[in-house]
């Protein structure tokens, strides 16, 4: 890092900056007078984001052919993934002698896997959560903003519940969204009182703010670091009980039932001693998280390394209906450059506060506060449609978000007071927010569908049920921000509680199998699918001509080898293990 | 022609391309990581290494996502550390305070010798030594605010030549103040129980039974709250809802 010189941006950033510092007093000037860049007219909006949308992209999408769901058009990079090959050593047929036994398995061990965690132990059960990384390796814990629970006295979870309709543009489950809302307050309660800390008056009153989208102010935080207090202290929660046993680098690659059609665990795959597991269960809670490192499109993404759907691929070959996975969000700006942040949100607020879209010659391009699938089009239309991009060194792209006007519209120091955070982050690299603009392009943020689920948590497998991201229905077509963290918890500790009953309720277990696969492999079969394509891919395979997190043009990035990703899977060697 | 830089990691020598982070490096030369890899945006603490610069003594502390390639470095991954984990359950003995009982869970906290290497290798640059004093003279405030934005990496834990598990402390510390020296949100029990009331379920069963048209409508005629109201204090218009 250039952590001495006053520019500390590579070419040809340097020079692009320099040109959006030219045209700022203007530009302030402006602002000044009010005259803000004009906003689009409903029609202009439709016809940017027809165009230019990742979720529009006509070669983005394809239809399926195999399996519930056969004839819905979805993301090319999942589609794939739901029609492949389960991995050659997992044996089709019954597994008599698991190698261990658990009440309740829990697949993921992210927010809503270890928030069902604490709730099927505390009601006695005996816990197996089985995760891909380490224990707390999710999404959950890189949530900056908040959650969303309908706690003042304006407020009331049936406002909460209109929100989140409208917001979904009215295609959430209402039960679901009932559901998320009403549990609400009583969550928060929860949190608080193990301890977790969040922003509050000296009275002990929550400081809440506005979110995109909603009525009244329910964002509740813990400073910019929300998920990783939520995530320490489920964690530390979580370990206090005897009856949880944590199985790190152990994900599922399979789902087991037995010969009634309950579900009765998962085959497991050890990342590190690259062998096969499998686990017995009278209840099994799939909290897989969701699919930002499948980069749909080549987008870069703000997902963890393990966000790669494999939830929706395991649920999808047993036979679950799945919904609204066609409908991806997308964040307008997530950071281009520095190559260690690629992909983080930079959040709203920045716009909020005045910070101006800038393209290459610092120019504004697009008023900063349009909705987020119209800022998302604009950004994606100023790089590709006009080349009016900032290319950046790691062969990615991304146009200006112009910060350090926020300091010169609201007085010195407000870029500190307001985001702690970023700054000091920012500021230990050599990179100072107040004087710097920062380059952003659209990341991959969140899987608004996913397997279909009832209140409960519940699925059409007895004994399966799931929460979290990898579920579809609560959000519809499109969630808002801070909801993500309340379902985890809410759905969580309900699939937790009923996994818990249903486990008590299941006096004996038949045979676990891989059995139900079997029709399935006959459909791939007979659609001829690729005998090389196996899922899930377990982790994303960098190296090479990819550069994670980063656009690469005109579809799937490709391994060393030359596989697009998502076709076959470097970390599982075929044959190791039984 | 990109510039080339000779790195180590876990004892292999890599010829990687300059001006990325290690994690992007090691991956351009074909390494696929399993272990000691997170969210690859600093925040998680699963990459952490210990590394050193050519022919300099120092031990130095980074997270794999974050560090950017220097010539000469030399890497170790620290995928994880067994640092002591206390078992408790939140509660107080009668008598007793929480900041006690942060102490009495991790006594090692008094045995600090004030070398400062915790803070010097801490890569989200916590003075973790101050908050190790702080827990020491009771401050769980203080320790909570210090301690706030930890990543759990484990680098301090692992340097402390008094054998602190520094990161548990401050887990604990955060924790215990939390709940038992922060006052309670005043406004929640109320809200708990207007969410489970009678009264709720009936204006929930009232919406859920509208045309698609009459929630549209519902919806477009909310009134938003002003982002500056304090809380508490505004009330809408039309409070059929609430």
């Amino acid at each position: 890092m250039d952590r001495d010189l006053p520019n500390p941006f590579p070419e040809p950033l340097r020079s692009s900056a320099r040109l959006v510092e030219a045209t700022r007093d203007q530009r302030l000037a402006r602002s000044r007078r009010g005259e803000a860049f004009p906003t689009l007219s409903l029609a202009e909006r439709q016809a940017w984001v027809e165009d230019f949308h990742p979720d529009h992209q006509e070669g983005g999408r394809r239809e399926l052919r195999v399996g519930g769901a056969a004839g819905t058009v979805l993301p090319v990079e999942l589609a794939d993934l739901l029609e492949a090959w389960p991995h050659p050593a997992v044996r089709i047929g019954p597994i008599p002698e698991p190698d261990l036994i658990a009440d309740v398995l829990i697949l993921g061990g992210g927010g809503a896997g270890t928030a069902a965690a604490i709730a099927a132990a505390e009601a006695g059960a005996k816990v197996v959560i089985a995760t891909k990384l380490r224990q707390g390796d999710s999404n959950t814990l890189m949530a900056e903003g908040g959650i969303q629970v309908a706690d003042q006295e304006c407020d009331s979870p049936v406002q909460h519940f209109l929100d989140i309709l409208g917001g979904g543009h009215f295609s959430s489950d209402p039960e679901l969204a009932q559901t998320l809302a009403a549990d609400g307050p009583a969550t928060l309660q929860w949190l608080e009182e193990l301890g977790m800390l969040f922003d509050k008056y000296p009275t002990g009153r929550m400081k809440i703010r506005h979110g995109g989208g909603t009525s009244r102010k329910r964002m509740h935080s813990a400073g910019d670091v929300t998920g990783l207090e939520l995530m320490r202290v489920l964690q530390d929660r979580g370990a206090a009980l005897e009856n949880i046993t944590v199985l790190p680098f152990q994900p599922a690659v399979e789902l087991l039932t037995d010969e009634a059609g309950r579900a009765a665990g998962a085959v497991l795959y050890h990342l590190v001693q690259k062998r096969l597991r499998s686990v017995a269960a009278r209840a099994t809670v799939l909290a897989t998280g969701g699919l930002g490192r499948l980069h749909l499109r080549g987008f870069p993404t703000s997902n963890h390394y393990g966000a790669t759907a494999d939830g929706l691929v395991l649920a999808y070959r047993a036979g679950l209906p799945l919904r609204d996975l066609q409908h991806n969000q997308y964040h307008p700006t997530g950071i281009a450059w520095p190559e260690r942040k690629v992909g983080l949100l930079i959040t709203e607020k920045f716009r909020g506060l005045g910070a101006q879209l800038l393209n290459r010659h610092g120019d504004e391009f697009v008023h900063p506060l349009e909705p987020r699938d119209v800022t998302t089009a604009a950004i994606i239309r100023e790089c590709r449609e006009y080349a009016n991009g900032v290319a950046t060194g790691e062969g990615g792209m991304g146009v200006w978000l112009d910060i350090p006007l926020i300091d010169l519209l609201h007085g010195v120091g407000t870029i500190e007071r307001e985001f702690p955070g970023r700054f000091k982050e920012f500021h230990h690299k050599g990179l100072d927010l107040r004087v710097h603009p920062l380059l952003a392009y659209p990341t991959l943020h969140y899987q608004n569908g996913g397997v279909v689920i009832a209140p409960d948590g519940g699925t059409d497998i007895p004994g399966l049920l799931a929460a979290g991201e990898v579920t579809g229905g609560t959000h519809g077509r499109n969630r808002l921000m801070g909801n993500a963290l309340l379902e985890i918890l809410v759905f969580g500790r309900r699939a937790g509680r009923a996994a818990a009953e249903f486990a008590f309720n299941t006096k004996e277990l038949g045979v676990p199998s891989t059995g139900h696969l079997e029709v399935f492999l006959e459909q791939l079969a007979t659609a001829g699918v690729d005998k090389s394509r196996f899922a899930p891919i377990l982790l994303p395979s960098y190296g090479g001509n990819l550069k994670p997190g980063q656009a690469v043009p005109g579809g799937s990035p490709a391994s060393p080898r030359g596989e697009p990703v998502g076709r076959g899977a470097p970390v599982f060697e075929p044959g190791a293990g039984s | 022609m990109t510039a080339m830089v000779t790195i180590h990691y876990d004892q292999e020598r890599h010829r990687v391309p300059a001006g990325r982070t290690l994690l992007a490096a090691l991956e351009a030369v074909g390494m696929v990581f399993v272990r000691g890899v997170g969210c690859r945006g600093g925040v998680c603490g699963a990459c952490t290494i210990l590394y050193r610069l050519g022919q300099e003594t120092d031990l130095r502390v980074g997270l794999l996502c974050q560090e950017v390639v220097a010539e000469g470095m030399e890497i170790l991954p620290l995928p994880w550390f067994p640092q002591r984990k206390a078992r408790h359950d939140m509660t107080l003995d009668s008598g007793e305070s929480p900041d006690f009982r942060v102490i009495n869970l991790y006594p090692e906290v008094t045995r600090c010798i004030m070398c400062g290497e915790c803070s010097r290798v801490c890569p989200v640059e916590l003075d973790v030594m101050g908050y190790v004093g702080m827990i020491k003279r009771g401050d769980l405030k203080g320790a909570a605010r210090e301690s706030f934005t930890c990543i759990q990496c484990q680098a301090c834990a692992m340097r402390c030549p008094a054998r602190i598990p520094q990161p548990n402390a401050a887990l604990a510390a955060r924790r215990y103040h939390g709940l038992h020296q922060v006052r309670r949100a005043d406004h929640l029990a109320g809200a708990v129980a207007r969410a489970a009331s009678e009264k709720m379920k009936l204006t929930f069963r009232r919406l859920r039974r509208m045309s698609a048209e009459e929630l549209r409508m519902l919806y477009q005629r909310r009134e938003v709250e002003p982002a500056d109201a304090p809380p508490g204090t505004w009330l809408p218009q039309d409070e059929s809802l609430l």
